[in-house]
């Protein structure tokens, strides 16, 4: 994974709560067999419309999103983490994320930052009158900073220490062998199995 | 103090717990599907890792499947490509595997019960949200993304981060022509889609004891819908009912102390939930959804909500958008609304229960002209059961199509899809914009009233059909 320190770049204002799995990426793109190439199906539905905020050329090049609340229920196909970080989104703000989503998001390196929906909306007010203005990302700090915003957000530590040094989850825990074994050796024999020794 | 079910199941797979880190827990099942699991394969490739424990993980095709022509090529390249990359995948590491055309093949939730592999206190995962269904036999079971897929191969475990529990209990009698779909749409509506985030719910109370072991997997299933980690209920005998005798259940000294476990796992009488929510069965009614979420929802006999009736601003812009894109008026009956089509199938209502519930319904009846209706068993077992019962018969004397298993119009990846501006009546579980197919509009409702409406042509519960006559003897 690659690692999260901090981030600076213009924002997109997605002004809709509740956004599904299935809108970040249809069902039809999940035929695909590999993590790259779904930049073309981010939000495939609303980019038909030319008023989308997507296709607005003020905000092309913009790398952190700033969403309505409950952002990312649904279904729990991490492809939309791989279509939001393909089309090239490195941090999504919104006041809720589904848990799914945002467990997805951090084993991938795109850094979903929670802040009170009040800021979330006055982060979005920037955006929108001036599409220029960047906002800062910053995970050492734990900071999202903006023209007059600066507001603290909460991580657990370890997700945090994992971004930052872009560690391996597996590997991780694979240190763990000996604990796995000496479960594994104490599961009781009537546990299930799908292959019939 | 005392400690709830989920307390149980989880501390009783916690492999390693320290200070200031996620415990590591361990996995009993592990279900895979083609759609999810492609990536999670290559991951282990690239690194040289086997798949750890074969013994607990099994796959099986149902998301892109199609449900006609079954014995000839798919039609789709792409959709082709991905169920032999599963194929391709299972023989090189070594997991078993029910392909389109096996008899165990079907909806992963649906296969996992009926095989017995899904029993109570386990930790079942699977790279699908509604993997939530197999907590209706006391399971801990959640959906999971790419990346724990690959993880759960590797080392049959998982680091997670705690929750919190939450009780939903239902106590009374559900009302004659009320079900477990319309529960739990009931449910996700009163707490709304993001009232479960962070919470195991635990399903109790009289109402939820009486349901079956199919109707408590409808309950569990849509627990994702609340925006839940993952939804619960207590084993009791009809849970040890359901299981004895299936293929993977317990035999003789082990089927006595795997009951002898079971039995153990109910939240102890001083446990404390972070939440509780309490409804009277009594007072609900056939359910269904109107917008583009599932916690859009009310009693079919309502009428269309007012936007403006909502309080708070995103929700009154999300009731907006979504009766623009429903194309819906407030203030209009729900039970006036026309459909195109009619959907009875998925892992919330593809199982034999559900079926017999539809065609007790359409029975002696026909589809409504302009009305498709399509049912897509949830397994092949499902599917063989329907026939052995005549239930197909009665589906297609109705005009009715009886397709082959799957997921199928669930979700659209395969061509069972909605046109453009077609409604559908469904007994799946969302109904966000575009999931039937791209312009397609869903309402979710339960088998019964998904037979009726197929009937009527418009949104209906059994009891509309009473001016209906049914024009063959029963037992058809």
């Amino acid at each position: 994974m690659e690692a999260f320190t901090t981030h600076t770049g213009r924002s997109v204002p997605l002004r809709r709560s509740n956004v599904d799995t299935d809108q970040i990426i249809p069902a039809h793109w999940l035929k695909k067999v590999t993590r790259d190439g779904f930049e073309d199906g981010l939000f495939e539905a609303w980019r038909k419309d030319p008023q989308f905020v997507l296709n607005q050329e003020a905000y092309r090049g913009a790398t952190v999103l700033v969403a309505g609340p409950d952002f990312g229920t649904g279904s729990s196909r991490e492809h939309a983490v791989w279509a939001l970080q393909n089309y090239g989104f490195k941090a999504v703000i919104s006041s809720r994320f589904a848990d799914i989503f945002r467990g997805n998001s951090l084993k991938n390196g795109l850094l979903t930052v929670v802040l009170p929906q009040e800021t979330v909306e006055r982060l979005q007010e920037l955006a929108e009158a001036d599409p220029a203005v960047e906002v800062t990302v910053d995970l050492v700090a734990r900071k999202v900073l903006a023209p007059g915003v600066e507001a603290d957000f909460a991580l657990d530590e370890n997700a945090r220490w994992r971004l930052l040094e872009g560690l391996d989850d597996i590997s991780l825990t694979l240190r763990e062998e000996s604990a796995i074994a000496g479960y594994e050796a104490n599961r009781p024999s009537f546990k299930p199995r799908t292959v019939v020794a | 103090m005392g400690r709830t079910l989920a307390e149980k199941v989880w501390d009783d797979h916690v492999v390693r717990r320290a200070e200031g880190e996620p415990d590591l827990l361990f996995i009993d099942l592990h279900l895979l599907h083609e759609v999810t699991s492609p990536q999670a394969f290559d991951g282990l490739r690239k690194a040289g890792r086997q798949v750890r424990r074969t013994d607990l993980t099994i796959a099986t095709e149902d998301h892109n499947t199609p449900t006609l022509d079954i014995d000839k090529p798919i039609a789709d390249p792409v959709s082709r490509a991905q169920l032999e990359t599963l194929r391709k995948n299972c023989a090189e590491f070594g997991v078993r595997l029910h392909p389109l055309g096996d008899v165990e093949q079907g909806v992963v939730h649906v296969v996992g019960p009926q095989l017995g592999l899904t029993q109570p206190g386990t930790t079942v995962v699977c790279g699908d949200s509604h993997t939530s269904t197999h907590g209706a036999f006391g399971a801990l079971a959640f959906g999971i993304g790419t990346s724990q897929v690959e993880h759960v191969l590797a080392t049959q475990t998982l680091p997670l981060a705690p929750f919190k529990t939450m009780a939903i209990t239902v106590e009374g009698e559900l009302p004659e022509g009320v079900t477990a779909k319309d529960l739990i749409l009931a449910i996700i509506a009163r707490i709304g889609t993001g009232g479960g985030q962070g919470y195991v719910l635990e399903y109790r109370g009289s109402a939820v004891e009486k349901l079956s072991m199919e109707a408590r997997m409808t309950v569990c299933n849509m627990s994702i819908e609340a925006g839940a980690r993952a939804g619960m209920i207590a084993p009791d005998e009809t849970t040890f009912a359901y299981l004895r005798g299936r293929a993977h259940a317990p035999e003789g000294a082990d089927w006595d102390d795997a009951v002898a476990y079971w039995r153990t796992l109910r939240t102890d009488d001083d446990a404390v939930f972070d939440a509780e929510v309490v409804i009277d069965a009594a007072e609900l009614a056939p359910f269904v959804t109107w917008g583009t979420n599932p916690g859009q929802g009310a009693p079919l006999s309502a009428q269309v909500p007012d936007p403006a009736s909502y309080e708070d601003a995103s929700e009154r812009f999300a009731a907006e958008k979504a009766l623009e894109y429903m194309g819906l008026t407030a203030g209009q009956p729900l039970r006036e609304i026309g459909v195109d089509t009619v959907f009875v199938g998925s892992c919330t209502n593809g199982r034999i229960e559900d079926l017999r519930s539809a065609a007790s319904v359409l029975e002696g009846r026909s589809v409504a002209d302009g009305v498709r209706m399509l049912v897509v068993p949830g397994s092949v077992r499902v599917a063989l059961q329907a026939v052995d019962e005549g239930l197909d018969k009665v589906f297609t004397a109705a005009g009715a199509e009886w397709r082959h298993a799957g997921c199928s119009m669930c979700l659209g990846m395969n061509p069972d899809q909605l046109a453009p501006g077609e409604r559908s009546a469904s007994t799946s579980n969302r109904n966000f914009e575009g999931r039937q197919g791209k312009g397609g509009r869903t309402h979710l409702v339960s088998p019964q009233v998904a037979a009726a409406t197929a009937v009527l042509g418009h949104l209906a519960s059994p009891a509309d059909l009473s001016d209906v006559a049914v024009s063959t003897p029963a037992g058809v």
